[in-house]
């Protein structure tokens, strides 16, 4: 006796979260069923594992004719075939566009067409999570890169909690932000997402002219280019004295690390920015990430300041700028340092 | 000209990419209706075209209106080569035919093809314009309303019930023309949608007719089904019951509202009829003035002083002179013909229905049923389907000639099928025999019956158990026992029945689900061979499947059979039955006695003690059944329940039969001869198995329970949650160990591995039941089962189940106190039987008095039977438990709208197979849902194989039946059916087909939560003066 055709078909969609997650996850039927049998199901309802294979295979087949609508969210909301609660609907959106930290931090900054075979493949094994899976979650960044636009259609609904963090890997791929040098392997996604909604805040477009779309992912380039500006911070020698004298000034008996502060207050100084001057060039956007790791955050991490001290630091240094009377670009630094230490304390760590 | 149909197409949404270049499509609209066609312009370039078209006319016949539907198809724009199309949609206009339906259709429509599914959808709205009052035209029927519901309409009241309507057209299977040799599938698929569209069009306006000229105004238990014959034809049949239905006014004035429809029919009367007790207004019509003469409260006082003591010794008279049943006193004889006389105007005195308004079943029958096979041959003269109407006539005569042997004049829950395989077709019939009241089958004022009923009252809930027929010339060997509930009457000891389970009555414990099941191989033959051999089997697939049901329904400690719908189905080398029902272990009945093994081989010391372990394995499981169904009888003692009747007389008859073409109707003995218990005889392996198989139906998981009928006895504290389903199961067989037994084995596995998975599915929803399981097996190729399944599953509230179980049994405790106070003491005793400890053993009498099951265990019919209990009760009486009841019923009210509505979610329409939806209240029925869908593909492996292909398809037939029913503006489809499951497949191919045929009925409802909000608001008004009140009803 072999089953030819096993069927279930509710007026509403039963959708089964754990088994949900699974086919998310990438697990084939039969290694969902094992998955399922591992965790008790059987012993807690007392059914078989032909009826967890049939009730398996038909979320499967459930999932597989939905994935179709998940990948036009709107086309869920107002399609006729599948009868699902709202809450449901929510819930299917939200999980399908769910990422693993893992294989967002491995492709972050990358470009997000669909990513080669090979590509994937290597994450796979890097991360351990299924090709399936991997394969999903980089439609979804390019659904999610490709529209936003079906945010605007979907506006019924709240944007789902994870949206925030695809801003964040929509503005680190359109900026192509570099994440994957060997220096920057210690940061998480979470340190990168950080980051990129305060920039997103402070430094594009959408920050200054709130007309624009308030999701937009490019930087301000007249910002950019107004940056030059900061670099007589470190090329006027009277001002750079001036500057360290007032930050060693406030900090003293203050900062544990204060010598070694003091010794090195030239070179982050110059470090800062620079790094700001060079943002006028895509290229060395690019290298945000590591400049800002290369010239600041690893000198600091070498004399072990620890945090607070680098926090102290960073206050003192952004406000003593406005002590200077021959600086007159205050709003371009406040705008460029808020953002900056934000990033800077959130680096910091090891 | 009777009819102007309006249609606007508005827009279209999620259309497919016509154009590979542009990736967009240029979408137009044909609306046709009949041979009139309009077009809409070409809106270019887009997947989400805006027509907004002008209003398109069809000027038509009424008639036409009624047969044909309205054609949708959108097309692909293309400018060199030929316009693509997309797909179609079919809407039946029918709905806008009668005054009190839906007044439009409008809403968004998923574009169908039977190649490629739906394929997005589009807006329409279709408006009529009616010019005459068209009930005067004999051609249309308009305005005659159909229901699929089998019970009275919630939000109408049954004026007259007319009886049975019947009607059949035959047509060429378009897939089986020459022209289908040449032409796309397609186009095949469609010229077969659009010919059984127009054949139910035809259909249902022929049954219109014939509802009109017997002057009744609606059709309820309209049942239509589609009998593919392949080669010799298509036949679209319909079965029904005609009635006149009143409009209540205003729902609100008949709040509170129950559940269970038969409550709400009971206070409709009371709450209608301003004086109940007034009998002075004198009859008016000379119809009224005769059945006002048989009133209750006349024969009173001769009645009552008879009938409680000499009941056993009435005389009986006119013994053989034809009508059966002759006992009962004068005013039985004169109801009886009173009855006969009403019906006897008919062929077929038979009803679709399968619960029936209080008072009008007076007595019950048992099951009767008819088979015969026939083998097919190609219906020459499409417009003179003689022979189909010959078969289904003989048939229905034999159920009618069977009912009259039980000495019953009606049949009640009837209902047909068919079962085709190749050339050979068999034809089934089933229903209840039942004696019915005559009130509601004559033509009479609205104010008479309601008088009427309120004279007769109410009548007892053990009315329905008691036998029907006359205990010295029964049809066939019964047990027979004083009833349990009255003392008066006599019961059968097991009864079967077709119909929903009375709701008044009263039911100890809770039911389940029961099947049997059963596989004979059958040696392929062709033609006439094999419709002899079909024939020969038949008679003993029946045999088992009766015994079967009958030790489960042993086995789970019940004694009453309802919903009892038995299939068999006949394919290539085999023949299959299933029969399905809901036990229930009715408080009038006796308990059912044990099941004991007998072997055969007893100087076996081993086999000795294996039956002994089995025997202990039975009367654990007994147990243990009763335990998990809650049946904990209160035990009456002996003294009680009177001296044993005389054993009657031994006379087997089964009144069933099988005829093969030659119309011969065999006559079986198949009563096991006489036997002290019920003993099963274990003489060889089979008897093991089967033995064993008994043992083998797992119980649900706890939380669950099943039952095929519309409600489930002994839970009625639903909340609102329900989830209608639809699983289907395909199996394949080794052809290498095709015997008997291992087909029985897989076919049992297939059955319960499939409610195992249902259980599984559905834990989310415990505690729940599913209602309405109702199993469809098919036998699509040789080595291939095919089981269908549609439920629903109900949630229910556990902590009031407690508490309301308890209600029914304590009610009629005091039912039967009341009733019985001038017999004997005992209802004492029996209230004393309420409590947990018993002071009686268990009664020696039960072993004994049940001591020949096994005499009747193949007889066919059980039957049972209400004495004229109205008699012996005077109207005050009623009145008063009438009175009493009402603030039980408000409690029960207030405790199941307690808890919240969470779903009430914008857009949703459920689906259910039952004819309410639990927690909320119809307040208006919009038509007739009956759809067929034919889907086919050619690229199965690429769909997803073949469960891939008809989850998708099952899903997207689910969509379009919510879509209109959304369309005509309402938020349910009510007592749905999925009457066809037809697959077929060609995995080498990579192709496969499926038909699907389903039905409900469109409505409207309110939850009862917001209903209270309204009727909170009504107590100020009323209390206003009259006239006020009268602007609220209006």
């Amino acid at each position: 006796m072999t089953s030819e055709l096993d069927i279930f078909v509710g007026n509403t969609t039963l959708i089964d979260e754990d088994v949900y997650r699974l086919w998310l996850d990438g697990y084939s039927v039969t290694d969902a069923v094992a998955l399922r049998v591992r965790s008790g199901i059987l012993e807690q309802t007392g059914a078989t594992a032909a009826v967890l294979q049939s009730d398996t295979m038909d979320h499967y087949r459930t999932f597989h004719m939905l994935e179709r609508l998940l990948h036009a969210p709107p086309k869920l909301l107002h399609q006729l075939i599948f009868q699902i609660p709202p809450s449901r609907q929510a819930l299917l959106i939200e999980r399908y566009y769910a990422f693993d930290e893992a294989f967002v931090r491995e492709v972050l900054g990358k470009k997000l067409s669909k990513g080669t075979k090979k590509d994937l493949d290597d994450i796979s094994t890097k991360t351990g999570i299924t090709l399936k899976s991997c394969r999903r979650q980089m439609e979804s960044c390019s659904v999610a890169q490709a529209g936003v636009q079906w945010r605007d259609l979907s506006s019924l609904q709240p944007p789902p909690p994870g949206f925030r963090d695809y801003a964040a890997i929509v503005f680190f791929a359109n900026n192509r932000f570099e994440t994957g040098k060997k220096k920057l392997q210690y940061l998480s996604f979470g340190d990168f997402a950080f980051c990129a909604e305060l920039m997103i805040q402070n430094w594009t477009l959408g920050a200054v002219d709130s007309q624009m779309d308030d999701m937009d992912m490019d930087l301000d380039k007249e910002f950019l280019q107004d940056l030059k500006e900061l670099k007589v911070l470190v090329a006027d020698k009277d001002l750079l004295d001036l500057h360290k004298s007032l930050v060693c000034t406030a900090l003293r008996g203050k900062l544990g690390v204060f010598s070694e502060m003091e010794a090195n207050f030239k070179n982050l100084s110059r470090g800062l920015v620079n790094v700001a001057a060079k943002l006028t060039h895509n290229k060395d956007v690019r290298d945000l990430f590591v400049d800002l790791v290369e010239k600041f955050v690893e000198p600091c991490r070498s004399d072990h300041w620890p945090l607070s001290d680098v926090r102290f630091f960073l206050n003192q240094y952004s406000a003593s700028v406005h002590s200077l009377d021959g600086f007159r670009h205050q709003a371009l630094w406040d705008r460029y340092m808020g953002t900056l230490r934000g990033c800077l304390l959130r680096l910091y760590h090891d | 000209m009777p009819g102007k149909l309006k249609v606007k197409i508005v827009a279209g949404r999620h259309l497919p990419v016509m154009d590979r270049a542009s990736d967009l499509t240029d979408a137009f609209v044909e609306v046709k209706f009949g041979n009139t066609t309009f077009k809409t312009d070409v809106y270019l370039k887009s997947l989400n075209p805006q027509w907004n078209s002008e209003w398109f006319k069809f000027e038509v016949d009424d008639e036409d209106l009624q047969d044909e539907p309205l054609q949708i198809t959108v097309l692909d724009h293309d400018t060199y080569s030929a316009n693509d199309a997309i797909g179609k949609v079919y809407i039946d206009i029918d709905p806008l035919l009668y005054s009190e339906a839906a007044t439009v259709i409008s809403g968004w429509f998923p574009i169908y093809d039977t190649i490629h599914g739906i394929r997005g959808e589009i807006n329409v709205v279709v408006k009529v314009d009616l010019f005459n009052d068209l009930n005067r035209f004999r051609q249309s029927s308009c305005g005659v309303k159909f229901f699929c519901t089998t019970s009275i309409p919630k939000c109408y009241r049954a004026v007259i019930i007319h009886g049975f309507v019947e009607e059949l057209v035959v047509n060429e299977d378009p897939e089986y023309q020459w022209i289908d040799r040449i032409r796309t599938p397609r186009a095949s698929n469609e010229a077969r949608q659009r010919l059984i569209s127009l054949m139910s069009g035809e259909l249902q306006r022929k049954i219109g007719l014939k509802v009109l000229e017997m002057r009744g105004n609606a059709v309820v238990g309209y049942l239509q089904c589609f009998d593919l014959e392949g080669e010799s034809g298509l036949v679209v049949r319909a079965i029904g019951t005609a009635c006149t239905l009143d409009k209540l006014s205003s729902p609100a004035a008949f709040l509170p509202a129950c559940n269970s429809p038969s409550k709400e029919m009971k206070e409709i009367p009371f709450n209608e009829d301003p004086n109940p007790n007034t009998h002075s207004s004198g009859p008016s019509t000379p119809l009224k003035n005769q059945t006002y003469s048989f009133s209750p409260s006349k024969s009173y006082s001769r009645q009552s002083s008879s009938s409680d003591t000499d009941l056993s010794l009435t005389p009986k008279t006119g013994m053989g002179s034809g009508s059966a049943g002759k006992e009962g006193g004068p005013f039985k004889a004169l109801l009886r013909q009173q009855t006969q006389s009403a019906l006897e105007q008919r062929e077929f005195p038979f009803f679709t229905l399968t619960a029936f308004p209080p008072g009008f079943l007076v007595h019950v029958g048992g099951v009767v049923s008819a088979r015969s096979v026939k083998l097919l041959d190609r219906i020459h003269n499409p417009d003179e389907p003689e022979t189909r109407d010959a078969w289904w006539a003989e048939i229905r005569q034999e159920i009618k000639s069977h009912a009259k042997a039980l000495g019953c004049h009606a049949v009640v829950g009837y209902s047909e099928s068919t079962s085709i395989c190749e050339e050979v077709c068999i034809l089934s019939a089933s229903g209840t025999a039942a004696v019915l009241n005559p009130r509601f089958l004559q033509d009479g004022t609205v104010e008479g019956c309601l008088e009427q009923r309120l004279e007769e009252n109410l009548p007892t809930r053990c009315g329905f158990c008691h036998i029907p027929y006359d205990e010295l010339n029964m049809p066939f060997p019964a047990h027979l026992t004083y009833c349990y509930n009255c003392r008066k009457q006599k019961v059968p000891d097991v009864l079967f029945t077709t119909i929903d389970l009375p709701t008044d009555a009263t039911v100890i414990g809770k039911g389940c689900l029961i099947q049997a099941r059963l596989c004979r191989l059958k040696k392929k033959a062709q033609a006439e061979a094999n419709a002899t051999a079909i024939s020969n089997l038949l008679p003993f697939m029946e045999y088992e499947v009766h015994t079967q049901l009958m030790n489960k329904l042993k086995l789970k400690g019940m004694n009453a059979l309802f919903g009892l719908r038995i299939q068999i189905t006949v394919g290539e080398n085999m023949l299959m039955g299933l029969a399905s029902a809901t036990g229930v272990y009715l408080a009038a009945l006796p308990t059912p006695g044990g099941i004991q093994i007998a072997g055969k081989t007893p100087n076996d010391g081993s086999y000795e003690q294996h039956i002994s372990h089995m025997q202990k394995k039975i009367n654990d499981t007994i147990a243990k059944n009763k335990e998990l169904y809650e049946i904990n009888p209160p035990e009456i003692s002996e003294e009680i329940i009177g001296s044993p009747i005389p054993e009657p007389r031994q006379r087997s008859r089964l009144l069933r039969s099988q005829s093969e073409s030659s119309d011969e109707v065999t006559e079986l003995d198949l009563s096991h001869g006489k036997k002290d218990a019920f003993v099963l005889e274990i003489d060889d392996t089979d008897a093991m198995e089967d033995v064993h198989s008994l043992l083998t139906d797992v119980p649900p998981p706890s939380g669950f329970y099943s039952c095929n009928t519309e409600i489930m006895p002994g839970i009625n504290n639903w909340t609102s949650e329900i989830q209608m389903f639809t699983s289907v199961r395909v199996i394949r067989l080794s052809s290498l160990n095709l015997t008997n037994q291992a087909l029985n084995k897989n076919f049992n596995d297939l059955c319960e591995n499939l409610l195992k998975s249902l259980y599984f599915k559905l834990r989310s929803m415990i505690p729940c039941c599913l209602c309405h399981v109702n199993f469809t097996v098919s036998l699509p190729e040789d080595e291939l089962i095919q089981v269908t399944v549609t439920a629903v599953a109900i949630t229910f509230d556990k902590n009031q189940a407690l508490q309301t179980t308890k209600t029914p049994v304590e009610k009629s405790l005091q039912r039967a106190s009341t009733d019985n106070e001038e017999l004997l003491q005992f209802p004492l005793e029996l209230c004393s039987d309420s409590l947990p400890s018993h002071p009686f053993p268990p009664a020696k009498a039960t072993s004994v008095d049940y001591s020949s099951f096994a005499d009747r265990c193949s007889s066919w019919i059980e039957l049972i039977k209400l004495k004229a209990q109205t008699i012996r009760r005077g109207s005050i009486k009623t009145t008063m438990t009438v009175e009493k009841a009402s603030p039980v019923g408000d409690g029960n009210f207030r405790n199941r709208s307690a808890p919240p509505c969470a779903n009430s979610t914008v857009g949703v329409v459920k689906m259910t197979p039952l004819s309410f939806i639990p927690g909320a209240k119809i307040t208006k029925y919009l038509g007739i849902i009956n759809m067929f869908f034919i889907r086919e593909t050619t690229s199965l492996r690429e769909e997803g194989g073949v469960s891939g292909f008809l989850h998708a398809f099952i899903a997207e037939v689910f969509a379009m039946v919510r879509a209109h029913v959304a369309a005509l503006g309402g938020n349910a489809v009510v007592s749905y059916i999925m009457k066809q499951c037809v697959f077929m497949e060609n995995p080498n191919k990579n192709q496969a087909q499926c038909l699907i045929n389903v039905s409900g009925d469109a409505v409207v409802f309110v939850r009862e939560s917001d209903l209270e909000v309204v009727s909170s608001q009504q107590p100020t008004t009323n209390c206003q003066s009259s006239c006020t009140e009268g602007e609220v009803t209006t």
